[in-house]
């Protein structure tokens, strides 16, 4: 994995894309590494970080890598939270303190299954980010199955190529789970290694359903999490086989078979 | 800016708090950068204790106005795990090593005590007093007539200077810190976390719906940090370094030089940084700089 430069870095903004809901942060990182799909940074604005809503945000804030493209690092961000908030107002010029690339990225097909012939990407809602920069990595044959709570939000597939969309409002693609067209391609052809990112519940469903067809599955897992360099002890998940395992460090991809469930996520701070 | 501290000589007075930075994470996340400008002129271990522990069932933390709550419960590997596993590797950090241990009765302490006092490791320990009497149900560091009880039995088990964490949940702070002068204690440390409750947001799933106000933390209480507590530290250093004789590590909501320079100025030796270095793991080294200048 790629190791990150010692302490935070101020960069600067290149841009601010509307994508439906969400939005696209565009901050130039010449001479940072480049991250490793499934890879995060923490982000704090240089100016305005405090003072909101309740005194917050206070922390740092975990965003996966959504992109990386010529030095240029993009994060997928939905404003549901006062640090959210104050990140989606950054403009062109203006400066994040950047701490990354950080954490275990996913595990190349090659290296998981027996002889995976395809890539499945299982994405939900905000979740779909480091599934994009996997897809730009990845050279076997990939399906991208990303599933939104509705037509705004679904515009966000357009970070993906090709991707069958489904909505729990039937106002764009299929009306359901997302989950549901995993199990169709599953039947389909289970000889694939399954990567999915999105929230708790859609996650749950993704390893249950690999774990019964036998399916690799590499989950992208997001806790609250205050440092994200293993300093803090904050996100930990129940592991397999007892104790826990700190997202940040140990993930935040990580192998479907260390988990028995995955569990609501437990707050991170927004 | 170099400074002495018990027999140490320090390169400069900031140093870490307990359980707020993990050098070997950092240096999984980093590499070899970490040893190049390592931030801290010493660095204290999170909590050992005897046995090994998983710490806390998630939700650990939160973030506050200002500041984090949070309960992370110790994790640790245990006594003979840390000694066998991560002290050879904490050996090679380019500075002196503080070990933090925790028991919950004398007789734990004095063991935990003996084995730091084998390894040369160890330049000195640093004892959290943050932890329940088994029969009482009272921090042993709250009652000073406990603490100094309990510190007269386990000070002749090291050589080695000790260090006493005490706790802000205490009726007199200074009082606790005169009983750990009493007891042979080199030094102390504060602030702790300051006792902190959060409780679950209510649901937004209706008005029919009866909130249920559990904690949201999964042990219930947990501890704040940041720069919530910044003024609570400040006076509870200037009470204690006014009255003990003893050097004092002065710490809480550090998170820039003018903050250190107040606690040294109100009469700590040293200064640690905690909840600053999750934000940025070089915040250490960032005051101590500017310190310096």
């Amino acid at each position: 994995m790629s190791k990150a430069p010692f302490g935070r870095r101020l960069l600067r903004v290149t841009g601010m894309d509307e994508l439906g809901a969400y939005r696209v942060l565009r901050v130039a990182d010449p001479d940072g590494p480049e991250p490793e799909p499934g890879q995060f940074a923490m982000l704090t604005t240089a100016e305005r970080w405090g003072a909101g809503e309740n005194e917050r945000p206070y922390l740092a804030r975990a965003f996966s890598f959504a992109r990386w493209r010529d030095g240029q690092a993009h994060y997928l961000l939905e404003d549901v939270g006062p640090g959210t908030k104050r990140l989606c107002e950054l403009s062109a010029g203006e400066e994040v303190w950047t701490l990354g690339p950080l954490g275990q990225g996913f595990t190349a097909p090659g290296r998981v299954g027996p002889h995976p012939r395809r890539a499945i990407l299982v994405g939900g809602g905000v979740g779909i980010a480091p599934l994009a920069i996997l897809q730009d990595a990845l050279e076997c044959e990939v399906t991208v199955l990303l599933g939104f709570r509705d037509g705004a939000r679904a515009v966000g597939a357009a970070l993906l190529d090709g991707a069958q969309v489904a909505t729990d409002d039937g106002s764009a693609g299929y009306h359901g789970l997302v989950t549901d067209l995993l199990a169709a391609e599953l039947q389909r052809d289970p000889a694939a290694v399954v990567y999915s990112c999105g929230p708790a519940g859609m996650l749950e469903g993704v390893r249950a359903m690999c774990a019964q067809s036998g399916t690799p599955a590499q989950l992208a897992l997001e806790a609250g999490m205050a440092c994200g360099f293993g300093a803090c002890f904050g996100c930990v998940v129940p592991r397999h086989g007892g104790g826990y395992l700190r997202v940040c460090v140990d993930g935040p991809v990580i192998d479907a078979a260390e988990l028995d469930v995955v569990e609501e996520h437990n707050g991170a701070p927004a | 800016m170099s400074v002495e501290f018990c027999g140490l000589r320090l390169v400069h007075p900031v140093i870490n708090g307990s359980g707020t930075f993990d050098a070997l994470a950092a240096r999984e996340a980093f590499g070899t950068a970490l040893n190049v400008e390592f931030p801290f002129a010493a660095y204290v271990s999170k909590t050992i204790t005897l046995e090994p522990r998983r710490g806390n069932p998630p939700p650990r933390l939160w973030e506050a106005s200002g500041g984090l709550v949070n309960s992370i419960g110790l994790p640790n590997k245990g006594l003979e795990g840390y000694l066998a596993e991560d002290l050879p590797a904490l050996a090679s950090l380019p500075v002196p090593l503080i070990t933090n241990v925790m028991g919950s009765t004398a007789a734990e302490i004095s063991e935990l005590l003996e084995a730091c006092d084998a390894r040369a490791e160890i330049a000195a320990v640093e004892l959290n007093v943050s932890c329940p009497n088994v029969k009482t149900g009272l921090d042993i560091g709250a009652d000073p007539r406990q603490l100094e009880e309990v510190l007269r039995t386990v000070r002749p088990r090291t050589g080695k200077p000790l260090i006493v964490k005490l706790t802000p949940n205490a009726a007199d702070v200074s009082a606790c810190a005169l009983a750990a002068e009493a007891g042979g204690a080199n030094a102390v440390s504060l602030i702790n976390t300051l006792r902190a409750l959060v409780l679950r947001p209510v649901s937004r799933k209706g008005p029919s719906a009866v909130p249920e106000r559990r904690p949201w933390l999964g042990a219930g209480t947990g501890g704040l940090s940041g720069p919530a507590i910044r003024a609570v530290a400040l006076a509870q250093v200037a009470a204690v370094a006014e009255r003990a004789q003893i050097p004092v590590i002065g710490m809480g909501g550090v998170s820039t030089a003018a903050h250190a320079r107040d606690l040294l100025d109100v009469g700590a030796r040293l200064v640690a940084v905690g909840t600053e270095s999750f934000r940025d793991p070089v915040a250490g080294a960032k005051i101590a700089r500017e310190l310096a200048g």
